[in-house]
């Protein structure tokens, strides 16, 4: 459970942009979340309210954004949806592929914010 | 009134920090000549028993250490020095996984001369550990034959996350009616190609097959840059 660590690193970052920004307030961050970067939504999003207790960003809101896995397929010669996370291989034509392309993010992507 | 809310893009890494960290450890392992390996497994799997084992093989003719992560105690660390080499342990406290931070500080001030090879026992933990790098060059996914066939179709990021996977206490098989294509079949379902390694620590199975791994991917990592 390294969720509560991860929404503590989200509310930094979040609050780091606001003051460059002339302490803007911010109502809502996006997240884009891989499915294979480890960390589970719910428990991200619970971490997340409590992490922003006592800080400017008390009462904002997480968005989440899951981004399935990709990989490249050696056979299609092009970046394609995996199969499952449990089965790495080509959606379309069914090639094994270990190269994921698509799916470990964990990226601030946007802010939502009131001037 | 207050204007409506606007967007405004960001688009930063949450994990920046302890990736820039982790490429910074990975550059000086690289200058000084250094592979490092890191462990990851669900607790009980041998780690330490395994790592015990590698350092006593490696140590007559190389120069070797370790960081050994846990929550709480030294234990591990006392095992590990059995081997005669210098070996460290972090405490992560309530933390579930070791950071790029906690390897660089642990090597601050740790003089242990050159080092030919440096391993890294993560905290066991099949899950967290999976999205922090920690600089190193080879991560190993251990698993051990107790465990059960279909722990790579239940873990699969810690699986795509590492570059072998390396099957413990091969010695205990038989009684426990380890499946082993059915295990090999799951590895190979969660990430085509990868490399798996049998052994037991204990009876000394498969290590040679360990070591000549490590040799021969040692040999073969791209060296320092040159300069021109």
């Amino acid at each position: 459970m390294h969720e509560l660590s991860i929404a503590m690193s989200i509310v930094e970052m979040a609050q780091e942009e606001a003051e460059l920004r002339g302490n803007v307030r911010i109502q809502a961050v996006h997240l884009r979340l891989g499915l294979l970067s480890g960390v589970v939504k719910d428990a991200l999003l619970s971490s997340y309210e409590m992490a922003c207790e006592t800080t400017p960003l008390e009462g904002s809101r997480l968005i989440i954004e899951e981004i399935p896995v990709e990989i490249y397929c050696s056979n299609c010669e092009a970046q394609r949806p995996v199969h499952s996370i449990q089965y790495f291989c080509c959606a379309e034509c069914g090639t094994p592929s270990a190269e994921v392309t698509r799916g470990k993010e964990l990226e601030v992507f946007a802010l939502e914010i009131r001037e | 009134m207050s204007p409506e809310p606007r967007m405004v893009e960001v688009r930063k890494n949450v994990l920046k920090q302890n990736d820039v960290i982790a490429r910074a450890l990975r550059e000086r392992f690289r200058e000084e000549g250094i592979l490092a390996v890191s462990l990851v497994s669900s607790p009980g799997s041998g780690k330490t028993t395994f790592l015990e084992r590698t350092l006593t093989l490696l140590r007559p003719k190389y120069r070797v250490a370790a960081l050994v992560g846990d929550l709480a105690t030294e234990n591990d660390a006392r095992r590990l020095a059995r081997s005669g080499a210098p070996v460290k342990q972090i405490t992560t406290g309530t933390l579930c996984h070791l950071e790029a931070s906690m390897i660089q500080k642990a090597l601050d001030g740790w003089d242990v001369g050159k080092l030919d090879f440096l391993f890294v026992e993560n905290v066991g933990n099949l899950v967290c550990p999976s999205s922090y790098d920690l600089g190193e060059d080879l991560r190993l996914v251990l698993l051990s034959v107790t465990e059960g066939e279909d722990k790579p179709l239940k873990y699969p990021t810690i699986f795509i996350s590492a570059d072998v996977a390396v099957i413990t206490k091969m010695d205990l098989a038989e009684a426990v009616d380890f499946n082993e294509p059915a295990l090999d079949r799951n590895i190979e379902a969660v990430r085509p190609g990868m490399q798996i390694l049998k052994l037991s620590a204990k009876s000394g199975e498969g290590m040679q097959g360990f070591l000549d791994y490590l040799h021969k991917f040692q040999s073969l990592r791209p060296q320092a840059a040159s300069a021109f």
